[in-house]
């Protein structure tokens, strides 16, 4: 077991690990968004009970911080190893007559991911900390004093994609997690050693996996972009 | 057929190498490339010029010696052949080709096109064997019975002729393909049964120590490989590789 995580096969199997996690996470991410098309009332309170609920906040949520840095660092540190790998570059080399774009090149949408989760950051998950943490109010209302003023998290969420060219810069972010996830969904099934016979079905269904899910995210942004 | 060559020139494995330029007319395309270099080496010794080196040996596609990088592809733009069962009908008249040597850390430049691939030899010796007793009670392998799914996968794990091309063709330059081939040929018998942890531990910690690359999954080892390795071997040898670290 030791020394499993300096193995070439044990960081594969590492980067698999965190990108299952990550995958899980987006699936209830855009599950829980999907109701704010649905219907906003559920939305609200789903929102606030993952928002209070110690377990998520306390627990789930560190380790979806940590899956996040670890998933970035390690995918950086392996490009960085496999760069060393061939210190000079063929003259001609013809990558699209054996490979994809999206496997080619997924530290660059790795790399777009990245810079809008750290925009994504700053619009929704610091101000939230920022008013149950640092300002104390876990209400959740839209005015905490005022007991029936209703939830504020569905007002805020339809706020923010009022400007267009936020409602752009998601689009773009997950234009890049669809092309993320064409290659790394079946990608990390591989690393696990799960490429045989009886896996030939979750081809077909990490392609519809990582069309779908972005896809959906797309449309809400657009949804409460023109209906607001 | 007329044709330009981008040909990598390098004395030897101390020195800065260089694309040079040559023409080469009259090439037949029924030549195979490694009949086409001969013609052009031929040119060139009449010339009193160095020859380009390159390697090769049975030119029937089984040694895997002739490692060429053409045109931006392990062994050429056909599919399923080394570089000497690669024919010049694949290419038009006046083509501009490229030909350089597989480029990887683990697979050094001596001369030219030839490059050093004893990296692959010493992951053998890691484990690429089973031990069996040859003292006049050797077992008869027909005489041990074996799944005929497991003897076909094994068998097509073992056509691997180690020529390196799944190393060229990988952007970060992995042997994982081989490493996972050689894994698998043996792992899905019986007879590799018994040192089956030892085996996966050991190679892959040797393909490691060589300055191979980490496998990002693109596949284009397997698209490359003149003997059609599936990447179902590389997720064997991630498992057996999981299960023996865990074991201890």
């Amino acid at each position: 077991m030791s020394g499993i995580l300096n193995s070439s096969i044990g960081r594969k199997f590492a980067m698999a690990l965190s990108a299952f996690f990550l995958m899980i996470f987006i699936l209830q991410h855009f599950a829980i968004n999907s109701l704010s098309v649905i219907n906003p009332d559920t939305f609200n309170e789903v929102s606030h009970f993952m928002g209070t609920f110690w377990v998520i906040q306390y627990l789930l949520q560190p380790v979806l911080i940590l899956g996040v840095i670890f998933h970035f660092v390690m995918g950086f540190v392996l490009e960085i190893k496999n760069n060393k790998a061939r210190q000079i570059s063929y003259a001609k080399n013809n990558g699209a007559a054996n490979s994809t774009w999206m496997s080619r090149n997924m530290i660059w949408s790795g790399g777009f991911i990245l810079v809008f989760l750290v925009i994504h950051f700053i619009d929704f998950w610091i101000p939230e900390i920022n008013t149950k943490y640092i300002a104390g109010d876990m209400s959740g209302l839209i005015d905490p004093n005022v007991a029936d003023s209703g939830y504020r998290y569905y007002e805020e969420l339809v706020h923010k994609f009022e400007p267009i060219w936020r409602v752009a810069l998601y689009c773009l972010g997950f234009i890049f997690l669809a092309l993320h996830l064409l290659h790394g969904f079946n990608s990390a099934f591989q690393s696990v050693g799960a490429n045989n016979k009886y896996t030939k079905g979750l081809k077909g269904f990490g392609k519809f996996y990582a069309i779908v899910i972005p896809v959906g995210f797309i449309f809400i942004a657009l949804f409460h972009h023109f209906s607001h | 057929m007329n044709l330009t060559l981008k040909i990598w020139r390098q004395k030897n494995a101390d020195t800065k190498g260089k694309l040079v330029d040559y023409s080469l007319s009259d090439v037949s395309p029924d030549m195979s490339f490694l009949e086409m270099l001969d013609v052009l080496n031929e040119q060139l010794i009449n010339k009193g010029e160095e020859p380009v080196a390159f390697d090769h040996d049975c030119r029937e596609g089984i040694c895997g010696m002739c490692s060429l990088y053409i045109n931006g592809e392990a062994h050429g733009p056909d599919r399923g052949v080394t570089t000497c069962q690669l024919h010049m009908r694949m290419f038009k008249d006046g083509d501009t080709i490229y030909i350089e040597p597989f480029r990887a850390k683990a697979f050094p430049v001596i001369k030219d096109l030839i490059v050093d691939r004893s990296s692959f030899d010493r992951i053998q010796h890691a484990g690429g064997f089973i031990s069996v007793n040859t003292s006049g009670n050797t077992i008869d392998a027909n005489a041990i019975p074996v799944n005929k799914e497991d003897a076909d996968d094994a068998f097509a794990a073992a056509t691997c002729i180690g020529c390196g091309a799944c190393v060229a063709s990988c952007k970060n330059s992995s042997a994982m393909l081989f490493v996972g081939a050689k894994v698998s040929q043996f792992a899905l018998l019986p007879q590799g049964k018994v040192e089956a942890t030892d085996r996966v531990l050991n190679m892959v910690k040797q393909m490691d120590e060589e300055g191979f690359g980490n496998c990002t999954n693109t596949g284009a080892c397997e698209v490359e490989c003149p003997k059609g390795i599936s990447l179902e071997n590389i997720a064997r040898m991630n498992q057996e590789y999981l299960k023996a670290a865990l074991k201890g």
